[in-house]
Parts: structure tokens; sequence; C-alpha cells
């Protein structure tokens, strides 16, 4: 997983198809981008402040009751436990720090969840930027608490009423946004997507995921790699992030899990959306379709580009984790080991629980990214598991 | 780069001809099938003193569009509006004034790049803009383009550097669309300073015409931005007229006012 070089390029994917109003403030992020990452002082002062700020590095922890019931060997890099309760703010914080070196004085963003969201607001507080956030009206609802979350840290969020008013309409409106304002502020897109430099750059900003979780690993495995490395994929920077601490360094097997309704390599095929060539959900005229799946982190018709160059070269897998096997993940990780992770998160557990003993051999031992923490999401899983819930009777 | 195409195009020579002319050029914009009756809406317009005619084959995630356009290409794929339909319409209808078509690239991809602009040529459409593919991205669209005769119409923006505007207009075929402002297709209470200076500096470096659009929605600030201009290009606000329910008499009417306010009429 390697520098993608001028063109954005992973194989055929990437690339950035940018209205010509948008191409001069990608070339300047990207030699922004470069400049920093190649600059030892920039390094130490981001992982000085995600160890003193962030709560870095996240433990590995190991699923003792889970892996009995398994059969298989299961570690938890734990990104529930970083500051603003995901893997986001290695990011966010990554992105304001360039954004402050190109003398931007405001951040945007999009989010689905609201983990972005709330991350970017965040990074803005701490860096004393204005900040605005575009998120679906569909997911203001879904997310009520992570808008006023986001107001607290002292941003404005716009709920975007087009489209399927989710996670790829905010992209959209954040795009538009962006281009009327581009002199001041800094777009910090989320995931390992979009035009040149982000899908490349947010990986990079990712990769201490699977930096850490590597030598994490090595230690509780006696020196070994874990057997699969698994991940939850939407746009698909903590797989990206987590994929690029073991591509190439390890033989572990790679595999993305994605929503079964927003499953765009799975069943989508290629197409240009928000500025990257990548597999995209659409139909057979070249219209965007809508991404469907309970966790609005993961409601999104396209996928990263790297990820797409992963799957053609065979270097990581993709599958698919239905909503219901994902709520019963939900509850089942939180009832076996006291860890509630976020609705996008259980995708990855769902998969392991189904596939321990089948897919996955006995005895293999696997890592999940545990991505985020599912506080965000209880209100909506409570509403979801209906009449169940709050009874007292087992849900 | 590529050379210049052996034959200027139907569309660049019909543009400059009236230019050098005198004229100023009028190019209004229409979202197809984003009503029942938009082809006598588009004949109507095309009769009200256009010089060309853009034809937005609606996309789902219109990044470059504002509210207007983004309800008008709803409106149209709720309708059932297919890129095969509009063409199929298109290659009927006798407009009297080059068509130009607007999409967004993905369109193009899923249709195939010669397939699109087969389809295109043979449907009597003169060029196509496509707002997504900027310079370094353009190539296998722009080969197949200028194999089949229609012409690739380039974007310039106020941000664009001196040097990279000089490449892109040299890729450019039948007009330079100026970006007269940063920011999404819509109306605007003035015209930006910017739109002025953007048609200058492509002017400079060309005698292709160079037709500014976004963000210009009245006659005045059409007559405005001509004085630098070779012609502006009209999309949201006859757009917004046609969602408001203006008809074909409203759109060619509207049209009508925009000829008269390049014309110093």
């Amino acid at each position: 997983m390697g520098d993608p070089g001028p063109t954005g390029r992973f194989g055929e994917f990437g690339g950035r198809f940018v209205p010509e109003s948008l191409v001069a403030a990608c070339e300047e992020l990207e030699h922004a981008f470069r400049q920093a990452w190649a600059d030892p002082s920039f390094h130490h002062a981001f992982e000085a402040l995600l160890a003193s700020y962030g709560g870095r590095p996240t433990p590995v922890t190991e699923c003792t009751r889970l892996s009995e019931e398994l059969g298989v060997r299961l570690l938890l890099k734990r990104e529930d436990l970083a500051h603003t309760g995901s893997h986001k703010l290695n990011n966010v914080i990554g992105q304001a720090m360039v954004a402050q070196r190109m003398g931007k004085r405001r951040l945007i963003a999009e989010t689905g969840a609201g983990q972005h969201g709330v991350a970017t607001a965040t990074a803005a507080a701490l860096f004393g930027m204005e900040c605005v956030v575009y998120m679906g009206a569909l997911d203001t609802e879904r997310q009520a608490l992570n808008v006023f979350r986001m107001e607290l840290l002292g941003a404005e969020v716009r709920a975007v009423h087009s489209g399927a008013r989710t996670l790829k309409d905010a992209v959209n409106e954040a795009m538009r946004e962006w281009v009327a304002t581009v002199g001041d502020t800094h777009y910090c897109l989320g995931s390992v997507m979009g035009p040149h430099p982000y899908p490349w750059m947010v990986r990079e900003l990712q990769r201490i995921v699977g930096d850490e979780a590597r030598v994490q690993c090595r230690s509780i495995l006696d020196g070994s790699d874990p057997d699969l490395v698994v991940a939850c994929v939407g746009g698909g920077s903590n797989a990206a992030g987590t994929f690029a601490g073991f591509a190439d360094a390890t033989a572990s097997q790679l595999v993305g899990v994605e929503a079964y309704g927003g499953a765009a390599l799975t069943v989508g095929v290629p197409g240009v959306l928000h500025g990257m060539r990548s597999a995209l959900l659409q139909d057979e005229a070249g219209q965007i379709r809508e991404a469907e799946s309970i966790s609005a982190g993961l409601d999104y018709p396209g996928i990263g580009p790297e990820h797409a160059h992963l799957a053609a070269i065979g270097r990581a897998r993709y599958v698919t984790a239905g909503d219901a096997e994902v709520l019963d993940a939900f509850q089942r990780l939180s009832r076996a080991e006291g860890i509630i992770p976020a609705l996008e998160s259980a995708h990855a557990i769902a998969w392991v629980l189904a596939q321990a003993g089948k897919e996955i051999p006995d005895g293999s031992t696997v890592l999940v990214t545990l991505s985020g923490r599912g506080d965000k999401d209880v209100a909506q899983v409570r509403d979801l598991l209906g009449a169940r819930a709050g009874t007292g009777e087992r849900v | 780069m590529s050379p210049p195409p052996p034959v200027a195009g139907v569309l660049a020579d019909h543009l400059r001809r009236r230019r050098d002319d005198g004229a100023k050029l009028l190019v209004p914009y229409v979202t197809a099938g984003m009503q029942d009756d938009w082809l006598t809406v588009a004949e109507a317009v095309a009769a009200s003193g256009a010089d060309a005619l853009e034809v937005g084959l609606p996309f789902s995630d219109p990044m470059i569009d504002g509210p207007v356009i983004q309800a008008a290409s709803l409106r149209a794929l709720q309708r059932g509006t297919t890129p095969r339909r509009v063409l199929a319409d298109l290659a009927l209808a006798d407009l009297g004034v080059p068509i130009v078509v607007m999409t967004y690239y993905n369109l193009i991809l899923r249709m195939g790049h010669r397939r699109m602009a087969s389809l295109l040529a043979e449907s009597g459409v003169t060029g196509a803009i496509v707002p997504d593919l900027p310079l370094e991205e353009v190539g296998p669209w722009a080969t197949a383009a200028d194999e089949a005769g229609v012409a690739t119409v380039m974007l310039v923006a106020p941000s664009t550097g001196s040097e990279r505007m000089g490449r892109i207009i040299e890729r450019s075929r039948g007009f330079v669309y100026g970006i007269g402002r940063m920011g999404v297709t819509g109306e605007r209470a003035a015209v930006a300073a910017s739109a002025a200076l953007v048609a200058g500096a492509a002017k400079a470096r060309t005698d292709l015409p160079v037709c500014v659009g976004i963000g210009v929605s009245t006659p005045e600030q059409a007559a405005e931005v001509c004085r630098v201009a070779d012609g502006v290009i009209v999309g949201s606000a006859l757009v917004r007229r046609l969602l408001d329910g203006a008809g074909p008499d409203g759109a060619a009417a509207f049209t009508a006012s925009l000829r008269r306010g390049i014309d110093g009429g």
C-alpha cells in the first residue's frame, strides 16, 4: 500500500475527478501533505498529540469468552477507546494540522453516523478553527445526540435534505460548499475516498492503527501475525489504516466487511463519484443507487478506491454482513466481553461470528479493528429491538 | 498534447461565425426530461435568440450544481429520464441551433466512451461539457469525442493558473467555458469580479469563443459579462422559471430578454 503518485491511481482506481474550480485546491493539499508527511517534526507533533490528547496507543484486547465460544482466538484493536470514541480522530488531527500549515482557518466536513463530524468538531475546537459539518437529514434524526455533541463543541451542523438525505448527499453538499469557500476553508474528508490526495492521505493518517496493532499482536501472539485481519468498510478508513499495517509487512489475510445494503465492492461496478473512480452501486444508466443500512456510517454507495484495488489484485477480500446479524453481534459482544461496539464495527464482529469454524478455520487467530464505540447507537438499537427492550426480557 | 482536430468543428465554426459577425453569444441551459414538454421548451428557447443550447443529461449526484439544477435533475430522474431516451428525442428534434450536452462522467463511463460519443454524434449533438473531467482525466473521453466529431468543451476557473489555462484551452473544442465564480451553479444578486477576469485571461489565449457561466442570472448581468466575454451561459435562472411553471412561452420570453440584454437593447 504505497504512494499513488501524482495521478492518485491505485491500479485503475482513484484519480481526481473534480470540477476545474477544485483542482488547484486538491493540488495545494497534496503539496502541503507531501511536505508535512516528509517532515519528521510533523510526525513528531502528530504522534505526540495523538498520545497526549487522543489517548494513543489504543490497546489490543483478547476476547477470552468469545474466543472460547467460537473456537478461534479473537483480538480487538480498541479504537473505541480513542478520544471521541472512534479511529476518526487520527485523521482529523492530521488534517487539521495540515490545514494550519496551509493557513486555512475553517474546517468543513461530511458525516454519516456523526463520528467523523464529532471528531472534526473536536479538532476544530482544539485548534481554534471554525467548523461546519454537513449531515444527511435522515442521519441527523438517527444520530440526534451526535448533532448536539457537535454543537457543544462549537460546530455548526447543516442538515442536508437532497437525495436520500444520508452520507452520499452530505459529501455532495460539502464539496459544493468547498468550491465556494476554498480560499480559507479546508475540506476535512472523513474517509479514504474522494479525489486525490484524500484516499492516500487519509490512509496514511490512519495507518497508525495498523502499525500499532501489528506490533501489539506480535507481542500477544509470541511473535506471530494474526491469520486474519478484519475491519468494517463504508468508505473504508479504519480498514485502510488497519490493512496498511499488515498488507506489506505480513501474510495475514485481510478481510473488509461491507454492509449488505451498501456493498459497493460485492455488487457494485466501477464508476466515478465524489472525485474518485471506484466500485459504486449504480443502475444501468450510471445513476448512483442509494445504500441502505442500519449503520449510518456504512450507508454509502461507494468505497475507497484503494480497497477496489486491493480486491482486484487479491490482497484483500470483501464480504458482507446483514442488519439482523449485525444487531445480534452488537448484543453478543456487549454481553460476552463488556464492550458495546459501534454498529459499523459490529459488522466486522458479525462476519467473524458467522464464519468461525467455517471460512475461519478452528484455532485461527483473528484481529478485528473495533473502529468505534456503540454509545451513539444505543438509542437506535433500543428502538430496533422494539418491545423486547427494557422489559427485563432477554433481548 | 493532442493536435487540433482536422475539422474545426460545427460548434466552433457556428459560434465563431456569429461572434465575428459582431454578435454576443447566448447559450441557455435546460435540464432534459425535467417536464413532459421539455423538448417544446427547448425549441422555444432555441427560437428566441439562443446561439446554441446546452442540454443537461440529469445525474443523481450533480456535484457542481446548486439547488435549482439539483431539483430539475431529481425531477427528471423521477420521470424516468435516461441518456438514451433524451438522445433519441434530440435525434428527432430540429432546434435550429447547435446542441451541447452537459453531463457528469459516470453516465459516459457506464455507457462506454465510444458508444456515448457516437450516440451523441448520431443524435445531432455537437459538443459535450463534462465538469468532473479536468484536464488530467479527460483524455479517454476527449479522444473518443474527437473521433466522433463531438466537441469536448473544457472549463477554466478563477482558480486556474496561467500556464494551466493555456493547456486547458489547447484541449478545448467548440468554445471555452469560463466559470464565472468560485461556486456551484445558481442565481446570484451580482456578477462576481472573477467573471471578467477569467473571460479576459481566456480570450487573451485563444480564438475560440469564450462563454461565461455560473452565476449569470439576469439580462443586465449577461450584458455586463459580455463586455469582456464572447457570450454567456444561463442555466439556473431559466430552469428556476420552468420549475415555477413558466412553460415554453415563459422560457421563450426570458430567453428573449437575455438576448435583448446582451444586444444592448
